[in-house]
């Protein structure tokens, strides 16, 4: 059993089918075209989380972004989208080309986490392509009626393009801070920060804590651990949220530093993030 | 007073077993909690299960202010079935820092199923108050959670090698504080705990473990400056 808290990211883990044995690298290749599309979408899932990237496991998942065979019945494509997330944590940056491709599929979820895997694959040529994403502005990327995301995926695209460390973004992401979606501007306030680490922006992500509810308090720590503002560090460890949480924030906070000064380096405010990880324990 | 104090208590006592409401139970834990009182460890103790971080929180600090008088209550009543109560547990028992607690810490660190329990026991084993124990004693238990920190700091998760760092870090900050007479203890632990420190800050897959273990290592290297 997991903790509930210790889990930051919203896409939960899939339930193993029923009556399944538990997968090993070849039963879950194998499964990847397996007749029962509900053990193809389970192999895609444990093949991003448990395999190593070998290139034979890159390309039979590369193979799984065009299937036609698991739909859903509004037509989304659920083993696309474990596979395009897959991809993004296997690290191989061969399957850039496919994810780019996946940006044009019909099915939000796709578009969505190819931006994000294309984001952590970290390979500056899918840059126009994401950008293409908020060209439009706020006005054209609200919420689709009835559904519970925008038209384009904006947040992953931010997210993406701020890995990339893509200061042309910084224009057209500008705009999303005044997003009718709460949400959405924390990702455009995020995405300022890191990519012009003016502390405003930061600042932005600390005020907003304040009148919060707790499932978006615990969104915001996430933006705040991945912008690197440090001293973000005590409002993170004095929210209202569980200490797991709070830790996997800091954690993230402490990293996202290190990695836009590319170096582990012990100054003050990193040691007061390691004094407050400490007292969370 | 004493008449006073066991009618305030139980009193003390009543009202968080009968608030109403999350505010109400908040202040009434936090009454408790502030009045210190030993007849109120068990109720403090039921508060961290009641699935309120807040009053829980309030309940663990009223808990380390009472200290080691807690303790055996404490371990009377750890939670089996829930993890999130067990956890406040052992962040008590953690910070009371009572070498009785050493069994019930060891074990926790290295078998509970809920990373957050094995994180505060594995913090715990590291600052536990060896003083307490008498002399014969005190290396074998020294010994078992050494043992125990280092084969914990190899954890598949991160937060397990962190809470590891930050416990074979107390240990190594105990041995260079004892005194001259005991330094045979500190070589044997230093290098053990040296060793992993340096395999760690090099290939830990983690930059904030890595991070962690270098603070570690300038801490005791600035300790041992003092102390030399």
């Amino acid at each position: 059993m997991l903790e509930p808290s210790a889990q930051p990211y919203s896409e939960p883990s899939p339930s193993e089918p029923a009556g399944s044995e538990p997968l090993n690298l070849e039963q879950a290749l194998a499964n990847l075209t397996h007749s029962d599309v509900s053990l193809r979408y389970y192999a895609a899932w444990w093949l991003g989380k448990f395999a190593a990237g070998e290139p034979r496991v890159v390309d039979a998942l590369i193979l799984a972004l065009s299937d036609e065979a698991d739909r859903t019945e509004m037509g989304g494509y659920p083993l696309r989208r474990n596979a395009a997330r897959a991809l993004g944590k296997l690290g191989d940056r061969r399957a850039v080309p496919a994810l780019l491709h996946c940006l044009d599929c019909s099915d939000f979820y796709v578009r969505e986490a190819a931006a994000q895997s294309l984001g952590m694959l970290g390979d500056p040529v899918c840059i126009p392509a994401l950008l293409r994403f908020l060209e439009g502005g706020v006005e054209a990327n609200q919420m689709v009626s009835g559904r519970p995301h925008l038209a384009q995926p904006a947040e992953a695209a931010m997210e993406a393009l701020e890995s990339l460390q893509a200061t042309e973004a910084v224009p057209l992401i500008e705009p999303f801070l005044n997003h009718p979606v709460q949400r959405v501007q924390h990702a455009a306030a995020r995405a300022m920060y890191v990519l012009t680490q003016t502390p405003a922006y930061g600042e932005r992500l600390v005020l907003a804590l304040s009148d919060a509810d707790l499932k978006l308090r615990r969104s915001l720590l996430l933006d705040l651990g991945a912008s690197g503002y440090l001293l973000g560090a005590d409002v993170i460890a004095h929210a209202a949220v569980e200490s797991s949480f709070k830790i996997i924030a800091l954690k993230s906070l402490l990293e996202s530093h290190f990695k836009q000064l590319g170096a582990v380096t012990l100054s003050s405010p990193a040691k007061r993030v390691m004094a407050l990880m400490d007292a969370l324990l | 007073m004493i008449v006073t104090k066991a009618a305030s208590a139980s009193e003390l006592i009543q009202s968080v077993e009968q608030a109403d409401s999350p505010s109400r139970l908040i202040a009434a834990v936090r009454a408790l909690a502030d009045a210190c009182l030993e007849a109120g460890i068990p109720t403090l103790i039921s508060v961290l299960g009641y699935n309120n971080p807040e009053a829980a929180v309030i309940a663990v600090d009223g808990l380390i202010q009472l200290g080691k008088v807690a303790v055996p209550a404490l371990l009377e009543q750890l939670d089996d079935y829930n993890y999130g109560a067990r956890a406040y547990s052992f962040r008590a028992l953690a910070a009371i820092a009572d070498p009785r607690a050493i069994d019930v810490l060891l074990n926790a660190a290295e078998a509970d199923f809920a990373p957050s329990v094995r994180r505060a026991a594995a913090k715990g084993l590291g600052n536990l108050d060896w003083s307490q124990l008498p002399a014969d004693q005190r290396r074998a238990a020294q010994d078992r959670a050494l043992k125990a920190l280092l084969h914990i700091s190899t954890d598949a998760d991160w937060a397990i090698r962190y809470a590891a760092v930050v416990g074979l870090q107390g240990l190594a900050e105990f041995a260079l504080g004892q005194s001259p007479a005991a330094l045979s203890l500190p070589t044997d632990w230093m290098s053990p705990i040296g060793d992993r420190f340096e395999q760690m800050a090099k290939a830990d897959a983690d930059l904030a473990v890595r991070a962690r273990v270098a603070v570690a290592q300038q801490q005791l290297e600035d300790s041992h400056e003092n102390t030399t």
